[in-house]
Parts: C-alpha cells; structure tokens; sequence
C-alpha cells in the first residue's frame, strides 16, 4: 500500500515538471537576467582561477623573493608584488582557492544544518519548537567576531577553523527561514496521509518536507557564499582565519597594506578588489536564483 | 498593547541567559587561564604554588558551579565585578569605550538614513530609468565592498590628497576626548569619528537603500495609491504622505537591526583606523583570557542587539495593530 502511493507520488511529479532543453532554458534565463549572467561569469571565471591556477601564473604565491620586493605593476609582474617579493596576480588567484573553499564548505554545511533543524522544529511543534527557537535566538544574537575568536583561540587557526567560525551563525539564520516555509507545509494533507500511513518522522521529514523547502534553502546558500567570503577576509584580516603563508585576499589586506600606504598602495587595492568582486558575483547570482525560485519576488 | 509589551520583554529573558551562560562555558573551553598568562608574561620558570595563589586570588581555583553561580548573581543585580587583568571595575573600562563605539555607531546609522531613504526612493519613483541603475549599482557595490577595505582606501585617499595638498601626509586624530564642550573638543572628534562612520555606514546605508527602494515599489502598486492619484492629489502629497510612510516598516527594522550587528562589528573598522573602543576592547579581553570583561562585553553587545529587537517589535505592534492580537 505504501509503495503504490510512493509511486505515484513520483509519477505525478514526473508530469509537472517541464521536459524543455537544458541549453534552451539557460539561455532563456540569461535574456530574463543579464544582472544575474554577470554575477554567474564572475562566479564561473572564479571557479575556473581556483581550479587552473597553476596553468595560469608562472610565479609561486608562496615563495620570497627578495631580489622583487615591491615592485609596481608593470609587464614582469602585472599586479606588481608585495614587501616580499611575491606576485600579486599570482596570489590573487590562488587565493580564489581559499576563498572559494570557505565560501562553499561553511554555507553549505550551514544551510543543510539549518535546513534540517529548521523543518524539524517545524514538524514537530510545540515545546521543542518553543525551545529550539530561543536556543535559535541566543546564536543569532551572540557577536560572530567573539564566537570567531573563541573558536580560534580553542581549536586554533586555519582554514577548517575559520569554516566553523563562519558555519555557526549561518545554522539560526536558514534554520529560521526553512521554519516559517516549513510551518505551512506542515498543514497541508499530504503530510498527514504519510503520518496516517505511519511512516517514520525522519521518512516524512527527509522525503516528503525537505523537498518542498528547497527553494528557500537554495536562496540561502546562494547568498550566504559571497557573505562567508566577506566574512572570512574579514577574520583573515583581524589574524583569526587563514594563516600566512597561504594565499588568501584578507590575509593580503592585513601584511603590511597600511604600512606601505604612500610606497606601495597596489599592495592594498588589488586583493580589496578581488574580495569586493568575487562579493559582487555572488550577489548578483544569488538575487537572480532568488527571483526565478520565489514568485513572489519575481516582479520587484 | 502593555500586555504585549511585557509578554514580549519577558521573552529577551531566555535569550540573555543563554547568551550568559554560552559565553561563560565557552571561555572555559579555551586551554590556559589568566594566571599562566600571566606568570609565563614575567619570563622563564614559574612555580606551581606562585600558580595557585593566582588562581586562588582571582578565583578561579573554586568549582566551576560556583563560578557560574557568583556571575549569574552578579548579572542579575548589575554587578559586573573587577577586570581579571587590569583590576579595574568592569563599568569603568568599558564606559571608556563604550562612548566611542556607540558614537561610531549613531554617526553611521545617520549618515546611512540620510543617503538611504531619499536614494531609495528616488531609485523606486524612477523604477527602469538611468537614476535607478545608478543607485541600484551604488547599493549592490556597497554590499560587497568590505568595510575594513574601505576604510583601508579613505585612508588612502586622505594621504595621498593630503600629501599632494600640503606636502605633508596628515591622518586624523586616534585620541578620542569624552567632553564635548569646546570647539577644539568638537573638531577633534568628529575629524576622529567621521571616517570609520563612513567606512561601516556605506554597507550600512547600502542594505537600507535597497530595502528603501523595494518596499517603496511595493507600496507604489497598491490600491490606495491609485485612489490618491485618481482624486487629483499631488504627486508629491502622494509620495512622502502615503507611500513614504507606509514603506518605513520594512525600512526601519532593516536599520535597527543593523544598528544592533554594527556594535558587535565595529571590531574590524577598529582596527583598521586604531582607535580604542569596545571592538579592540573584546580581542585584548579574549586573548587575556579575561573571563569577567569578555562575559560583560558579550552580555553588553548582546542586550544591545536584544533590545533592539524589543524595541522594533514593540514599534511594529504600535504601527500595526493586527501584531498585537496575534
């Protein structure tokens, strides 16, 4: 009995879903969203450095050089280099590897977090519902930078550090979104004929809840990456993220960019430019996924 | 509404607690204490004893139930205690700070209203036009420029224009002077406090530029709009009476609850223009393992952030009676 109803469930779904191209559909999209197709080449072209950045820079982002230090930008190194001698362009790229990372693993693992205690709370009301909400409440109220701090001073720094630091205030943030969409979803009749077929809560939960609040918990990963980057550059800067000598843009902004201010100020604009970019792209792409999965916003 | 009220301040309770008790845990969870801090600070070897007797003057030698006990106690009466570190009361240190920060944070809050609310709503009224892309670009860049790199390029940019001026790179003052009452007094400070109040506020006035501009689109669309225009009122009657107010909604929470992130925050513009407040306050806390400041600062910035809160619910439920009977 249950399997036949599983079936057809799947069936229907089958149906509605539209059979169009995938070509043809992303093209309809970029016409629809120029906004958003410039934040997704940002993204792309970004994806691309960190994954071919030792095809694209002859330099090693790590190794001194101490025969080019502070070189100004010109056509031996192109975005000049810092106070020891290491390419910026070369840097900068490798440092979309760190950024990236960041980015992904902490709002990924963030949102999932979410996504799953948010429709929980949701599924199962009441007092827990209750508790996990002011449990919600405190993390969304405690400082992020003392909670960075406090990570790093117990554990340490380093990159898998800086993704905890981040991860934790993103967990209330889709947790809360997930919840209020979810609160709907519990009333509607289907969740209650799997609950009369007596299917487990985490089966209804899993299968027939997460599904349906996926759209919300895209829109949140999708703005929560260009977040976790500004975040992390921000800890990096402070020196509680990502330590030397990896390649990372905050940790550039924080090496000395003040004090070579009149000497050599490409050291602090370029990696700046980089972070406030790579932001941008995301920004752009997440508003876009934002608009295509949540009619409601679609007109604004 | 009163009932609502005290339902809804009864409700910050938990929160405080949490937050209270998060803090204290995670302090402890952090290897070393003040006193090995300490002793290793005066060089070489250090006895145990010389060990336990800090411990014990300090008190952190006793149970950590007890230690939670007096803490809790002493929140709950407005007794913050001693700094672990420097010894001082807790109320005076931060006091110090606490006027700087706070003072950063107003001038940004108002430098941002006062870009944010005309921008939006000229960028919604000419919806599609040149204006609108402008200030749409304006607010999408300053959501994702950093603001320690901003401030990193006003810098910059008072160096450089300064130099080329006069010759001279000049930077402005770092020593705050908490009396406002004389002229030198006034300039000082605000020669001190208007660069990283633009630095956090372009973000700041970035967020509510946007929030502006949509609630305002919003608003434009409905019904009684349409009315006003029908009965012949004035374009500008119909715009700053009855669009401008109903769109503020939106847009003042979106400042309150900026303004509440933005103490926690102003770590970061802190340190980028060194100056002493609360934000450079909290790391040397936390590095000093200085349980007793670091638990008043988080407790500060989290009834900070909490009552802002309050306050934004309380002024949604007086604006909009359907909240209250929920």
């Amino acid at each position: 009995m249950a399997a036949i109803s599983e079936v057809a469930v799947e069936a229907n779904f089958e149906d509605l879903s539209d059979k169009k191209p995938l070509g043809r559909v992303v093209l309809q999209l970029m016409r629809r969203k120029p906004l958003g197709t410039a934040g997704a080449m940002i993204v792309i072209i970004m994806i691309l450095m960190a994954i071919f950045a030792n095809f694209l820079t002859p330099y090693d982002p790590v190794a001194n050089s101490f025969a080019a230090m502070t070189v100004a930008p010109g056509w031996e190194h192109w975005l000049g280099t810092d106070q020891f001698g290491r390419d910026l362009l070369a840097r900068i790229i490798y440092g979309a590897r760190t950024a990236l990372f960041v980015g992904f693993t902490s709002s990924i693992i963030g949102a999932t977090t979410g996504l799953v205690l948010g429709v929980g709370s949701a599924y199962f009301g009441g007092r827990i519902d209750l508790i996990f909400q002011r449990v919600m409440d405190i993390f969304m109220a405690f400082p992020l930078i003392i909670m960075a701090l406090a990570v790093v001073s117990i554990f340490g720094t380093g990159a898998q550090n800086v993704i905890i630091a981040i991860t934790i205030p993103f967990i209330p943030r889709c947790a809360r979104v997930v919840r209020s969409s979810a609160l709907a979803i519990r009333e509607v009749p289907y969740i209650d004929a799997a609950r009369a077929n007596g299917f487990s809560h985490a089966r209804i939960i899993l299968r027939h809840m997460v599904p349906n609040v996926m759209a919300p918990y895209l829109i949140m990963i999708t703005s929560f990456v260009g977040q976790a980057i500004l975040l992390e550059a921000s800890l990096s800067y402070l020196g509680l993220g990502v330590q030397e000598p990896t390649p990372a843009w905050g940790l550039m902004l924080q090496g000395g960019a003040e004090e070579y201010a009149l000497s050599a100020p490409w050291m602090a604009i370029f990696p700046g430019v980089a972070i406030s970019l790579a932001v941008f792209g995301f920004n752009l792409f997440g508003d876009a996924v934002r608009d295509v999965l949540d009619p409601r916003l679609r007109s604004r | 509404m009163s009932q609502y009220i005290v339902k809804r301040l009864l409700l910050t309770i938990p929160t405080l607690f949490g937050a209270a008790i998060l803090v204290f845990f995670l302090m402890r969870l952090i290897p070393g204490d003040i006193c090995e801090l300490r002793l290793a600070g005066t060089g070489g070897y250090f006895d145990e004893t010389a060990l336990k007797i800090c411990q014990h003057e300090i008190g952190i030698d006793q149970p950590i139930i007890t230690q939670l006990g007096q803490y809790l106690s002493g929140l709950a009466t407005f007794n913050f205690g001693n700094s672990m570190w420097t010894g001082r009361p807790i109320v005076q240190e931060i006091s110090l700070r606490f006027e700087l920060s706070l003072m950063i944070a107003i001038l940004a809050t108002v430098t941002a209203t006062i870009f944010a609310i005309p921008l939006g709503t000229i960028a919604a009224i000419k919806q599609d036009t040149w204006i609108d892309y402008v200030v749409r670009s304006f607010s999408i860049a300053g959501i994702a420029i950093p603001s320690f790199w901003f401030g990193i390029l006003i810098i910059f940019g008072i160096l450089f224009s300064t130099q080329w001026w006069t010759g001279i790179p000049w930077m402005p003052p770092i020593q705050y002077r908490s009396s406002w009452m004389s002229w030198d007094n006034i300039s000082n400070n605000l020669a001190l406090l208007i660069w990283p109040a633009v630095a956090t506020g372009y973000r700041y006035s970035a967020v509510a530029t946007r929030m502006t501009r949509s609630a305002m689109l919003e608003v434009l669309r409905e019904d009684y709009i349409r009315t006003a225009r029908a009965k012949g009122l004035v374009e500008q009657l119909i715009i700053r009476r009855h669009s401008l107010k109903n769109a503020m909604l939106p847009v003042v929470t979106v400042i309150g609850l900026e303004f509440a992130f933005l103490m926690g925050g102003l770590v970061v513009t802190e340190q980028v223009f060194n100056l002493n407040g609360l934000g450079k306050l909290f790391v040397e806390s936390v590095t000093n393992y200085d349980y007793t400041m670091t638990q008043a600062l988080v407790m500060v910035v989290v009834a900070v952030f909490v009552f802002t809160n309050f306050v934004i619910d309380v002024f949604y439920a007086w604006l909009d009676p359907r909240i209250r009977y929920k």
